[in-house]
């Protein structure tokens, strides 16, 4: 029986227009030996909810630069409950003033992370996560 | 209810989840597999493979576009992409090129880590496509790991493999060598809207002639005709040309086409017997497959590990061949 591998979608929602620091991210979970399912540019929060869906992942991990965090990640989880995937952790990377950091936390997101974030943070946290 | 009652009432999460199960081997996929089985058998599988870079992804996006338009198909689409050897870890990075596909109801797309498998698919792919012809899906799309070489797997998994080729690969004549060719169904030269499609076409037929004469030559010797017969690889499926088809990915050109022709394909296997000699062979690989993992793993219990680390060192001392010590071992191992 193959070990259960940490599954993760790494989606860049929002109109901005590119995904260096999200592809960084994607790799640095590669190397940490989890399996990322990358969706690329511009992903409608309905997108990466039903890729989140198809792929069964554990977690869902969004780039977000473009300030438009307080509207897509409330989106985005609400769509994963519907859905029965309220057990998907979500992860957010990206430019986000402090003062919203706790209401993100509130309304369900597991991690906030800013441009200066250590991947092996995010990585423990994200393992952390899953194991529950 | 279970999760294969919940597949065969068409829920689509519990499907993605016993995709996983099924995916990593766990009891309960392998309980689901045997539930599932029966309502097998339905779907095409087609197997898209090819160079590195070739249009794969993009293609099996416009493909499966296709089969909603003109069809009406139920189409899932499995996307293989390579795991690192290193860590164990994968970016799955087919999606980006299917982003068309989103909204419909009828198509499911599910990305798969090759986890060490070097055929260009994963241990466990041909088991997710059981899933999805059991959940009725009337397609089943696979695409390989592109490596360029005969990906061999998915010549056992699917009826009609379709090959992908496009101008400006560099060394893609050379991966053409490699047998691809052997075991292409459908020829696709994608990228036609590039430079030197013309010149990887060319290419193409002429190592289609080489590696599959066609059956009936018409030759002049000493001024009269004569007609020759050449020997056929798959002699027994008849008498089928691959045909080579140009697309552009990017706009659709060439895909009703190059459905078209896996149709044909289709049809043409299902009239000359090979639909069924392609799933005998499948199946028996398959089963030949399963009893030789359950006859090494009762072997190994039956065996104390002493017994073969003893012979092993026999061997190391060259005091026994290794076909002696297996020869002993599988004496004691039948105790
Ligand atoms: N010019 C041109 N570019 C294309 C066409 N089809 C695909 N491409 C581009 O070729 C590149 C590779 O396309 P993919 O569909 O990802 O190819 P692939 O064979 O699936 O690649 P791997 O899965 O990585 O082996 C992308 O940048 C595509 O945009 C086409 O018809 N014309
Ligand atoms: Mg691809």
């Amino acid at each position: 029986m193959t070990d259960k591998k940490i599954r993760v979608l790494v989606a860049k929602p929002g109109l901005d227009g590119h995904d260096r620091g999200a592809k960084v991210i994607a790799r640095a979970l590669r190397d940490a030996g989890m399996e990322v399912i990358y969706t690329g540019l511009r992903q409608t929060p309905e997108m990466i909810a039903e890729a989140a869906l198809q792929e069964d992942v554990d977690v869902v991990g969004l780039s977000v630069l473009s300030g438009a965090h307080m509207a897509l990640a409330p989106r985005i989880v609400e769509l994963l409950r519907a859905n029965g995937q309220a057990d998907v952790k979500i992860f957010l990377g990206g430019i986000i003033p402090d003062e919203d950091w706790a209401r993100l936390k509130e309304i369900g997101v597991s991690g906030v992370y800013g441009p200066g974030a250590n991947t092996e943070d995010i990585i423990r946290d994200i393992k952390a996560a899953v194991a529950g | 209810m279970t999760l294969s009652q919940a597949i065969l009432n068409g829920e689509r999460l519990a499907l993605a989840r016993l995709l996983t199960q099924v995916e990593n081997d766990t009891p309960q996929g392998r309980a689901a597999l045997i539930e599932l089985f029966p309502h097998t058998g339905k779907a095409h599988l087609v197997g898209v493979t090819g160079s590195p870079g070739a249009g794969k992804s993009s293609l099996v996006n416009q493909l499966a576009l296709q089969y909603r338009k003109s069809q009406e198909k139920r189409v899932a689409i499995i996307a293989v992409d390579p795991s690192s050897p290193f860590t164990g870890g994968a970016v799955l990075g087919d999606r980006v090129r299917m982003r068309d596909l989103f909204g419909d109801p009828n198509i499911f797309i599910r990305s798969m880590a090759s986890r060490g498998s070097l055929g260009g698919l994963a241990q466990t792919t041909a088991n997710l496509v059981q899933v999805f012809d059991a959940a009725g899906f009337d397609v089943v799309i696979v695409e390989t790991v592109g490596a360029g070489q005969s990906e061999v797997d998915i010549v056992r998994l699917a009826h009609t493999t379709v090959v992908v080729e496009a101008p400006g690969l560099g060394d893609d004549i050379q991966a053409l060598k490699a047998g691809i060719m052997e075991i292409a169904d459908v020829l696709v030269v994608n990228k036609a809207d590039r430079p030197g499609v013309e010149n990887t076409e060319k290419a193409l037929k002429s190592m289609l002639e080489l590696s599959r004469p066609t059956t009936k030559r018409t030759l002049k010797h000493h001024g009269t005709e004569m007609t020759v017969f050449a020997p056929q690889e798959k002699a027994e499926d008849g008498v089928w040309t691959p045909p080579i088809q140009r697309t552009i990915a990017f706009d659709g050109t060439g895909v009703p086409e190059l459905l078209e022709a896996i149709e044909r394909h289709a049809d043409y296997l299902r009239q000359s017997g090979g639909w069924q000699r392609r799933e005998r062979a499948r199946l028996d690989v398959e089963l030949q497959t399963l009893i030789r993992a359950e006859l090494l793993t009762r072997f190994r219990e039956a065996l104390s590990a002493q017994a073969y680390e003893k012979a092993l060192e026999d061997v190391v001392e060259r005091k026994m061949s290794p076909w002696q010590a297996a020869q002993t071992l599988l004496k004691e191992g039948a105790r």
